[in-house]
């Protein structure tokens, strides 16, 4: 009788790339929806646009290099997609998540190989090249719970036309992050600004909500096993390690590490940026190392640089130092040294 | 600005004095490139590079007369492999000097050698054993299955036999792997 | 390899109760629930047994016999060739039909040499009846030689020739490991083995005690073995000699059954990566290697049969099998029951580590512990590969603490020195990585791939070198004739040059000779002297001299 041969291992494997990123794609819904809630339907238009953005230039590419479109069904340029989303204001208008969403699919990835290839994380690219770009419409945040409503948001989306009656500046305001920073700038003290409204229970007003959601998400991950916990302990810990030692120095002039920590893209940052596999390290010890030089690099442009989150950056900067760092952290191989 | 100047005259100064001195302190004596280009021929001494043997050819490549791709029984690994140790890019085999085969052996058919010795004056590694007027024989394991002892051989006794796999020379077929982009090298060994 | 290197430290022998833990490792369904519960069935003897010489670590055996010879059971057909490898015996009695390449359970279906025997259904034993011998008034080394007389290799899989393993007297041992652990699922034929001959073992055991003189014995046991462990149990207590040997239970964990693995689960020691157990004073034999040796040293048998299982959801029905080494796998299938009609595949030893086959007609060797003839269902048609992820699970689960994403990386692009770096021989090619793997990589083939390539090519590389020498040796042996013909030449021009000059030489020493008596007698007085008184007579004599004298003169000077 003839039979077909295989490669051993003959036991069927589980898991698959599809269901790591279905998965990724869940935990982050409790952050959207919370998102969504307290800066209105901009969030879900972002999401939309640059989703379908990255899933359309994704099956182009793909066609033009002639290669299976796997890649396209694995929900990863979604996952690309929606992280870039994310990290946009509400209130951009509808070529910036295009644009970004090109670029991160079409020059960040696939360009470089396609998945697996690349080795900058994708979205942060896309969204490093609108804020330098960009500046303007990437700034321009609402105040939470005050956002527009959804038709109204879609009329300035693709044309540009504001509510009537408002102006964008009584429309948008700086992050609490930002404005923190800004105030702390100018000597106002921490515990002035904890009493204003940009402060909201324990962290910025609205924003510790977002970052508390995606924290549950992420945790939820790493339960399931989907990511590893070096990355983001390193990350937290770095971040949060680094504002303690600023805010142990002179608690008037730093923000606390609590603030930090649920501020901005904190959460997101840590449990689904820069976890993306492609682009970080690979060894274990390497990958903590990784995380704390995120965490750190994030605080450092967070209070001295001039963007308002580091995290994009941070990531950027450390996709560059990862296969250095995993040259020198090869684990221990067994049998081999003591 | 004269300051500056001095400053930076004296530290390349510096500089320089130390690399000269770790240059000559720390040099490092290399095997000559001949060696090592030779020691990556198959040594099959077959000629079919037009030079005399691997050595010469060997040779050559380190004087820069010679290309990478001129050996067929080293065929893609052999280019590679000088490709990289002489920091030069890879490339197919050159077709005017043979194809790549697979390894073979020669046999002698007893029944119609006469004993004549040409192949043996012809056999680079001495791979056949015999004397005037008595009988040649190869001996395979020696063999390099460069195919020299034929054209000499007046009554045409000698056959090329092709080398069966064996279990101790297989190796494992590398997956094929559809959905990954070719490297650099695999897509010119791909396309060669 | 430093065999007899002692740097590395002896295991902490009284701490084995606490276990410890490798990097790594993966629970797996077991799948043995049904042939666990089955009993050992023995074949019926098939009409032709084929005998591959290799079946062993090392060189092939060299056939002793010829094409027609009647052989008995257990003779010996294959000697063996070196200090590593083993002989092969005849498994039943017949007469030899053939000396010859067939195919042989091997991944790439090649042939190799074989002695096929025609049976004749008497299973005649040799006409010696050999003595069962009193086991225990022999020497370690006369074991030794009985173990290595039966031909009795590693039947853990590896198959490596057991009395080399062993060392004979040539290691120091404090710990004999016997490896019940059957970690990869499906397979159970060890664990009908320790239910069924737990007696065989426990003597087994104490027979290799004696051989290796250990100090200390440990029969590991998987803990999802329960009657198997009962069966261990009970027959340690009614073992009338039981001193030192401890039952213990390492968790299920796949590959806790590596030996390596095993050691670091039970000591806590790692063995090095180029070294052996053997030099932790630590040896480590199978189960059903114990029980093959009671088997030639009690009962003076060769190892003959072998326990294979027959599993998956392809076979009618599945079962343990005890069978001649030598059947073919399709004579085995159809003991049990033959193939369902979607089987799709037929894997050679356990789901994890064995390799898929074309075809069964394939013999049993001493190594082949299980047939899985699965369905689709069962073990679906893997989805095509996709880029890696990098995801990193594979370094999670590696017990041999590798990074199999870069070997894959370095293998994938024929970096074979890169991954030689990466310690790719390291790797136990247990398949731990390519089973989490979500990207459906074939991870386990890239590393055989690999290390295979690099062994072909040094093998090659040995055989140019040698050519480069043999040459050398002819362009120099050809120069240095050429030399002395030149030589002989040149000596032999030397030598007719050199007749006249010395002729010439001879003449011109002689001439100088005679000038200087010359002048000699120019330059002294010679007026001679008393020539007074002279009688005419003595001046007639005077005279005449002179006369003779002055002629002389005259014609030399002329």
């Amino acid at each position: 009788m003839e039979f077909k041969t295989y490669s051993s291992p003959h036991l069927p494997v589980a898991d698959s790339v599809r269901s790591m990123m279905q998965r990724v794609l869940l935990a982050l819904l409790p952050g959207i929806i919370c998102f969504s809630w307290l800066f209105g339907a901009g969030v879900i238009i972002n999401l939309l646009l640059a989703g379908i953005t990255a899933l359309f230039a994704e099956a182009l590419v793909l066609w033009l290099r002639k290669r299976p479109l796997a890649t396209l069904t694995d929900y990863s340029a979604l996952l690309t997609g929606v992280l870039l989303g994310l990290a946009l204001p509400p209130l951009a208008p509808w070529w910036v998540p295009v644009i970004g969403s090109l670029f991160a699919i079409v020059i960040a990835k696939q360009l470089y190989g396609g998945l697996g290839y690349n080795p900058f994380n994708p979205a942060m690219a896309g969204y490093v090249v609108l804020l330098i770009s960009f500046p303007l419409e990437l700034t321009l945040w609402s105040a939470p719970a005050t956002a527009p409503g959804i038709i109204d948001t879609l009329l300035y989306s693709f044309t540009g036309q504001l509510p009537t009656g408002d102006a964008l500046d009584a429309l948008t305001m700086a992050t609490p992050m930002d404005a923190i920073k800004t105030r702390l700038g100018l000597s106002e003290t921490l515990s002035e600004l904890q009493g204003s409204p940009l402060y909201g229970s324990f962290a910025g007003a609205g924003w510790e909500w977002i970052n508390l959601w995606f924290l549950i998400g992420g945790l939820w991950l790493l339960q399931l096993r989907v990511i590893q916990w070096q990355i983001p302990t390193g990350v937290l810990a770095g971040l949060a390690a680094t504002a303690f030692v600023f805010y142990a120095y002179n608690p008037d002039a730093y923000s606390p590490p609590l603030f930090q920590l649920f501020s901005g893209a904190a959460m997101l940052g840590a449990f689904f940026i820069a976890t993306d596999p492609v682009s970080a390290c690979t060894t274990p010890r390497g990958r903590l190392y990784y995380g704390l030089g995120i965490g750190i690099l994030t605080y450092v442009i967070r209070t001295w640089g001039g963007y308002p989150d580091g995290i994009a950056f941070a990531v950027l900067l450390m996709n560059m130092a990862a296969p250095t760092i995993d040259h020198y952290t090869r684990p221990r191989v067994f049998g081999q040294g003591n | 600005m004269l300051t500056a100047l001095t400053v930076l005259g004296i530290l390349a100064a510096l500089i320089g004095l130390v690399l000269g001195y770790t240059a000559i302190r720390f040099h490092v004596d290399s095997d000559p490139v001949v060696e090592q280009i030779d020691k990556l021929l198959p040594q099959t001494q077959c000629g079919q590079c037009t030079y005399a043997g691997c050595r010469p050819y060997a040779e050559a490549m380190a004087a820069g007369e010679a290309d990478i791709n001129q050996c067929p029984p080293g065929g893609e690994t052999t280019i590679k492999a000088l490709a990289d140790l002489l920091g030069r890019d890879p490339k197919p085999l050159n077709p005017e000097h043979g194809e790549h085969t697979e390894k073979s052996v020669v046999v002698i058919d007893e029944q119609v050698c006469i004993g004549c010795t040409l192949c043996i004056q012809a056999c680079p590694v001495d791979a056949i054993v015999g004397a005037a007027k008595q009988m040649h024989t190869v001996i395979r394991d020696e063999c390099t299955g460069c195919d020299l002892c034929i054209p000499p051989c007046p009554v045409e006794c000698i056959h090329v036999v092709p080398l069966p796999p064996v279990i101790g020379n297989w190796v494992w077929p590398k997956p094929a792997d559809p959905a990954s982009q070719p490297t650099g090298t695999a897509r010119q060994q791909a396309a060669s | 390899m430093n065999r007899s290197a002692t740097s590395f430290s002896r295991p902490q022998l009284s701490s084995f109760k606490t276990l410890h833990h490798f990097h790594g490792g993966l629970k797996l369904p077991g799948h043995r629930e049904i042939t666990a519960s089955m009993p050992i069935r023995q074949a019926e003897l098939p009409p032709q047994l084929i005998v591959p010489l290799q079946q062993h670590i090392g060189a092939a055996a060299v056939s002793l016999v010829q094409v027609g010879e009647q052989v008995c059971k257990g003779q010996l057909i294959g000697r063996q060739a070196g200090a590593i490898s083993a002989c092969v015996h005849a498994p039943s009695s017949g007469v030899i039909s053939a000396v010859e390449d067939r195919p042989v359970p091997h991944p790439s279906g090649l042939q190799a040499p074989c002695i096929v025997i025609d049976t004749d259904g008497m299973e005649r034993d040799s006409d010696e009846q050999y003595p069962l011998l009193d086991y225990t008034r022999l020497t370690p080394d006369a074991l030794c030689k009985l173990i290595r007389d039966a031909g009795i290799v590693g039947l853990g899989g590896a198959g490596f020739p057991t009395q080399v393993k062993l060392g004979c007297g040539k290691y120091d041992i404090k710990l004999l490991l016997i490896n019940a652990v059957e970690c990869e699922p499906y397979i159970a034929c060890d664990n009908r083995l320790i239910q069924e001959r737990a007696a065989d073992i426990i003597s087994g055991v104490h027979i290799l005690q004696r051989a290796v003189e250990a100090e200390s014995c440990i029969i590991a046991i998987e803990d999802d073995m329960a009657q198997a462990e009962a069966a261990l149990q009970t027959a340690l207590q009614q073992d009338g000699n039981n001193t030192d040997i401890a039952l213990t239970r390492v968790p299920e964990i796949y590959p806790s059954g590596g030996e390596r693995q095993l050691i670091k689960v039970l000591t806590g020691e790692e063995v090095p990566s180029q070294g052996f157990p053997a030099d932790m004073g630590i040896i480590c034999q199978n189960v059903g290697t114990a029980a093959a040796v009671h088997n030639a040293v009690v009962k003076r048998q060769p190892l003959l049969p072998r326990i294979v299982t027959l599993t998956g959801n392809g076979l009618v029905q599945p079962q343990n099998i005890e069978a001649l080494i030598g059947t073919p796998v399709s004579h085995l299938v159809a003991t049990a029951g033959g193939y369902c009609s979607d089987v799709e595949r037929l894997i050679i030893g356990g789901p994890m580590m064995g390799y898929a086959v074309t075809d069964d007609n394939i013999p049993v060797t001493k190594t082949l512990n299980c047939a899985l003839a699965v369905t689709a269902d069962e073990m679906p048609v893997p989805p095509p590969a996709q880029p890696c992820i990098r995801c990193g699970k594979c370094t999670e689960v590696c017990p041999a603490d590798l990074l199999p994403q870069q070997l894959y990386w370095y293998a994938h692009s024929s970096n074979l020195d890169a991954a030689q770096d990466y310690s790719l021989f390291d790797c136990i090619e247990c398949g731990c990585c390519a089973y989490v793997c979500p990207s459906h990589i074939p991870l386990v083939q890239y590393y055989r791939h690999a290390k295979t390539e690099i062994w072909v090519r040094e093998k090659q590389l040995q055989s140019s070198d040698l050519a480069r020498q043999r040459h050398e040796a002819r362009l120099s042996r050809l120069d240095r004739i050429k030399q002395e013909r030149a030589a002989r030449m040149a000596k032999k021009k030397l030598a007719l040059a050199g007749d006249d000059s010395r002729k010439d030489n001879k003449k011109a020493a002689i001439e100088a000779a005679l000038e200087r008596v010359k002048r000699k007698k120019q330059q002294a007085d010679s007026t001679p002297g008393n020539t007074d008184n002279l009688t005419p007579a003595q001046q007639q004599l005077i005279d005449d001299a002179d006369r003779r004298r002055r002629q002389q003169q005259e014609d030399r000077n002329s």
